[in-house]
């Protein structure tokens, strides 16, 4: 026989009869339902929706196993060339049955895989990826175009023009490819996560971990059992057929389950997928709560985390089947041998009534004969030129007609497949063949062992030629492998495997362990599997799918070997094999050997891509957990912050903490909230809460020779009752930090730091104190929540201040700017200050935090009838850059040394050394042309700079000009009746007196003059302030 | 999450506890300022990137507060041992680390 063979989708020369399925609405649980067969339950019969139509399913159902009992194979549109797709397998490595579920107000979620959703009374579902309909969608011509948007496609065709990229392909693209449309509302659920501590952690609960966690639980290790699934038995809950200690699989199950649930000392969690391998035994557990749940209790948690700290693991996660790579193998219709086994034996479904099964493994001929037994024509064309004689006889007793060395090469059909192209093997090259009339074709491909989390370990794989496949080599981490995911294939092996690993894991743990023997009688996976030595894309052809989620071909994996991909990581990337959702688990084996061919190179050669967490799709919700909202980032309040909110302020947040910005007044925006608290801070008296500032205190013997050491002042000789503005820098010479040391006693230091800097410089402070500086003797405790401080300034501020205060005399002289005292303060102990951050004559009252607020009431009582006001962190801004007073972190970058930013003068030159002296001399910091902090003022007084607007030398060229600097604060100023502005600018200090422009984004510019960085009151006449 | 065995406080605790610090055994010198500015850039700047065994230091924050120090195998990630900070780097053989 001869036959031309069509070399891409075209129509079968010989398509048969068969009446293509219809959709079925009739009887209850689906069509498709056969009699006898599977664990749902036939006396709780449920609704639910796909697409608005109301389909009828059973408790126990996935929404993929519901839709194939009512014969609906059609579930989505590709990603890329928008093809019909279906249901590939009936588990969580499904790439193609993505759906959308909707389980009431918000909780709408994308690409939740069909085949791990389970039905509940009421649930709602749609198709993807399509426009106007499923079954028609115009971005199926997408299909039509796929010889233009191939392999890097992405990198060639949209390289250039540039703009037409913009304008054009990208968002077309972005409206063609893609996925499910994201959730336009805020999550509704929560989430929550636990630490959990076992002897033993058995994942996957298939046959081998149950006997994994019997053995050790047994032993009296504490076990946790975790698995993906709803229930546990893994392979074995769609395998009632296989008889175990002379009982039926089932039973045997339910006596297992049952005996791990009266175990104290076990716990099993179902619906719980391990999705992370990481260091010493911690892996992260996602456990599935309501998802399942029609009517989730109210405050159950949708999911919880587990970190499971094991001492031991094992690792029996099974494998998984691949599917065969021909012509056409991606239709709806076209689906995995196991998993059509697992739809007719767990779920009582027959996924179709005349079936093709493309085999290359004796495990799908006990599938072929389940199904013809159960009602279906089936024929297997079996790739192999031979099984064994037990292997073929219960298949010839069930009717299955086959053939060998036959393979697919070809299916047709558009929404469904109806018919198979089967083709004769002659000296390794398919020939001949013929099409077959079939509604369903199965592909029996050979396993591929679940290695992920043992690949999570960076635990060395092996590849193993006779299974083609890798498998888990030498161990990095305290764990084992059994059963399937070790290799073993069979029931038999998986149990014995499985008790050896928990006996032997509850002895490493300290147990004293014996494994179980167990005897298996018959099982329908076959003992030996062996699979077809030929890679799997000889007889591939355009539209022969690998990676099925990507929409990757075999010959897209050949191309990009053609055009010099040699890494099987750059395989990956250029054609994005194996990098969608599902990490290519039913992909990765393919692609290798596809690319491995084309290379003359074996497997193990070529190399496996890397597999990362998490093992399946995990949501967002779940990582971030309680880290959302108001517990994302725990907000910092002082303890006026209260009297703060009652009296209106505005709020910022400033690193942690929340701060008042301004207090507006009725009808006031914050231009003029912020122009009248200056104001009248400058004429009368502002109060401030600057509780927010970092404080330390440092004592013992040594304090001020280790102060004198960390910062740039001489502080070796500051008299106590002073205080001192200090810099901080790092070795590097660059400022990090500011704050006012003021010395208490001989011993005793009150040092301040930034808002934000609190806790960096106390880090830096004890890493010189413990490791660089342990001659002295010293002592740094972080004071910052202890102290409210509330800050008066303005020439009235003795006037509010003196009739609060006892123990000390707080006259201009008696208390002269820059010292601090101890005192009392409205009758509280506290530590009083004499500085100022505005100008004015300024005082700083720290008292214990739990007296913030009385203290602070009893100081605005007092300044409210001298006419002054409180103000907050913007007015502060404005004061402290009217008198060119830095704030780190806003004038400085990192990159700023003293004397870039003027304040050389608080440099200790005769100390022989302090953090960052010889960073100083750098020559870098010693050169000419370095940026250094000037005044701007525009020539239109009215005119506010950005902060962050470029500075250039005018007149304006064509870009790029040399930029020169940029605008670092700018503000209105009452007191100047105009804007002014400071800036980092190319020896700005020589630039004094000259103009430069600021060019704006519209293209326009804006002219300043470049003037000293101080603006108000330079001679510093309003620090001595009014008499008391 | 690493679990991290702090010399100070005789225990393994977890890795959410602990800040990096850099590398370790870099002395900060006696006078800086008599150092010439390559023997100066080489103190500042020039560090490790080993692959394989790596000494560095790590701080207590959340606990002791105190920092130590830590040979870590860069490949694996695996904490091969941890001690005192101004013990020198001890000699590690194979059977050490385990
Ligand atoms: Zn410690």
């Amino acid at each position: 026989m001869s036959l031309t063979l069509p070399r891409t989708d075209a129509s079968p020369q010989h398509a048969g009869t068969l009446t293509k399925p219809r959709a079925i609405d009739g009887p209850v649980g689906g069509a498709y339902r056969v009699a006898g067969e599977g664990r749902v339950n036939r006396d709780r019969p449920m609704l639910f929706t796909f697409d608005g139509r109301v389909i009828s399913a059973l408790e126990g159902d996935t929404v993929a196993s519901a839709l194939l009992a009512s014969g609906i194979h059609l579930l989505g549109r590709s990603f890329k060339y928008h093809r019909p797709r279906g249901i590939l397998t009936a588990g969580s490595e499904e790439p193609n049955a993505l759906i959308g579920t909707d389980r009431g107000p918000g909780r709408r979620e994308p690409n939740t895989r069909a085949t791990v959703q389970e039905v509940f009374e009421g649930l709602r579902t749609t198709s993807q990826n399509r426009w106007p309909s499923l079954r028609f969608d115009i971005g199926a011509v997408n299909d039509l175009a796929s010889p233009l948007i191939g392999a890097g496609f992405y990198y060639k065709t949209f390289m250039k023009p540039r703009g037409f990229w913009d304008k054009v392909y990208e968002p077309l693209i972005r409206k063609a490819a893609g996925l499910g449309t994201a959730p336009d509302a805020i999550d509704p659920d929560i989430y929550t996560s636990r630490y959990a501590h076992a002897d033993v952690l058995v994942v996957g609960a298939g046959a081998a971990g149950i006997a994994a966690a019997l053995a050790a639980g047994r032993a009296g290790a504490s076990v946790m059992l975790v698995d993906e699934q709803t229930e546990i038995g893994g392979g074995l809950l769609s395998d009632p057929d296989a008889v175990i200690d002379g009982q039926p699989a089932w039973n045997w199950l339910a006596a297992a389950a049952a005996e791990l649930d009266g175990m104290a000392n076990v716990t099993v969690l179902p619906r719980a997928t391990a999705i992370a391998y990481n260091h010493q035994n911690m892996v992260a557990v996602a456990e599935r709560l309501t998802d399942h749940l029609a009517e989730p209790p109210a405050g159950m948690p949708r999911e919880r985390l587990w970190r499971v700290r094991a001492k031991q693991v094992v690792l029996a996660q099974g494998a998984l089947e691949k599917p065969m790579v021909f012509a056409g193998n991606d239709r709806p219709g076209v689906m995995l041998a196991s998993a059509a086994h697992t739809y007719l034996k767990r779920y009582g479904v027959l996924v179709g009534k005349q079936i093709i099964v493309a085999s290359a493994h004796d495990s799908a001929w006990a599938t072929a004969a389940a199904l013809a037994e159960a009602g279906a024509y089936v024929r297997i064309a079996e790739a192999r030129a031979d099984v064994p004689g037990p292997v073929r006889q219960r298949a010839v007793d069930a009717g299955v007609e086959f053939d060998f060395s036959m393979v697919a090469t070809g299916t047709a059909g558009r929404d469904r497949v109806y018919a198979a192209q089967l083709q004769l093997l002659r000296d390794g090259e398919p020939r001949g063949g013929d099409w077959f009339p079939c509604d369903t074709v199965l592909m029996a491909g050979g396993w591929t062992p679940s290695v992920h989390l043992f690949s999570h370990t960076k635990g060395k794989l092996r590849w193993d030629s006779k299974r083609q496949a890798f498998l888990p080599g030498e161990c990095t981490e305290a764990c084992v492998a059994a059963g399937a995911g070790a290799g073993v294939w069979g029931l038999d092996g998986a149990l014995k495997t499985g008790s050896e690993a928990g006996a032997s894991v509850a002895s490493a743990a300290g147990y004293e362990a014996e494994p179980a023997k167990v005897k298996v009688q018959s099982n329908c996976f076959g003992d030996v599997g062996s699979i077809a030595e030929a890679a799997p894309g000889s007889y591939a052809s355009a539209k022969a799918f690998v990676d099925y989620q990507n929409d990757v071909t075999a010959k897209d994996v050949r191309q990009a070997v053609q055009e010099g991909m040699r890494s099987i990581e750059h395989v990956k990337r250029y054609t994005t094999s194996g990098m969608a959702t599902d990490q290519g688990k039913s992909s990765n084996i393919n692609a290798l050997l596809i690319a491995a061919e084309a290379l003359g190179k074996s497997p193990p050669e070529v190399g496996l891509t890397t597999f990362r967490p998490p093992y399946t799709p995990t949501t967002f919700g779940l990582f971030a957990n309680h880290h959302r909202g108001a517990t994302f980032d725990p907000e910092r309040r002082t303890s006026i912050d209260a009297w703060a909110a009652d009296n209106g302020a505005v709020f910022e947040p400033v690193s942690q903490w929340r701060r008042a910005r301004y207090f507006p007044r009725s009808g006031e925006n914050m231009d003029a909230a912020v122009l009248r608290e200056c104001a009248t801070t400058r004429e009368a008296c502002g109060v401030f809460d600057a509780s927010t500032l970092g404080k330390i205190e440092v004592t013992g013997p040594d304090a001020a020779e280790f102060l004198n050491r960390i910062y740039t002042n001489p502080l070796a000789k500051l008299p106590v009752g002073k205080c001192r503005y200090a810099l901080l820098l790092g070795e590097d010479g660059y400022i990090r930090d500011d704050g006012i040391i003021g010395r208490l006693s001989e011993t005793r230091f009150h040092v301040t730091t930034t808002t934000g800097g609190a806790a960096r410089v106390l880090a830096m402070m004890e890493d010189y104190r413990q490791t660089e500086f342990t001659d002295l003797k010293v002592w740094l405790t972080s004071s910052t929540e202890q102290w409210a401080t509330v800050a008066i300034n303005g020439p009235k501020a003795r006037k509010v201040l003196a009739p609060l205060v006892d123990g000390l005399d707080i006259a201009h002289e008696a208390f002269a700017h820059m010292s601090i005292a101890e005192c009392a303060v409205a009758g509280v102990p506290a530590r009083l200050m004499r500085a100022s951050f505005t100008g004015e004559c300024g005082f700083e009252v720290n008292v214990p935090a739990r007296h913030g607020r009385a203290v602070w009431e009893a100081i605005w009582a007092s300044a409210e009838p001298h006419g002054g006001c409180v103000y907050g962190t913007e007015t502060m801004h404005v004061l402290r850059a009217e008198k060119g007073f830095i704030i780190v972190g806003q004038d400085t970058d990192g990159t700023v040394t003293p004397d870039d930013a003027g304040l050389a003068w608080a440099l200790g030159k005769k100390k022989p050394d302090f953090v960052g002296k010889r960073g100083l001399m750098r020559p870098d910091l010693t050169a000419s042309g370095r940026k250094q902090l000037v005044g701007l003022m525009t020539e239109d007084p009215t005119l506010r700079l950005p902060e962050g607007a470029q500075i250039v030398r005018g007149p304006l060229q064509p870009p790029p000009m040399p930029m020169i600097g940029h605008v670092t604060s700018s503000y209105r100023s009452a007191a100047l009746g105009r804007t002014f502005a400071m800036a980092l600018i190319e020896d700005g200090r020589s630039l004094i007196g000259s103009k430069v422009e600021l060019p704006t984004l519209d293209g326009e510019r804006q002219s300043a003059e470049v003037v000293k960085p101080m603006f108000y009151d330079a001679e510093n006449a309003r620090l001595v302030g009014e008499p008391a | 999450m690493l679990l991290i065995y702090c010399p100070y406080c005789e225990e393994e605790r977890p890795e959410a506890e602990f800040t990096y610090a850099g590398q370790a055994h870099i002395v900060r010198p006696g006078n800086p300022s008599d150092m010439s500015d390559d023997e100066f850039a080489a103190f500042l700047f020039m560090r490790d990137n080993a692959k394989g065994v790596h000494a560095e230091r790590w701080r207590h924050t959340h606990g002791c507060g105190r920092f130590f120090n830590v040979l870590r195998d860069t490949v694996t990630d695996k904490i091969l041992m941890t001690y005192k900070a101004g013990e020198p780097r001890p000699a590690l053989s194979t059977e050490a680390a385990q």
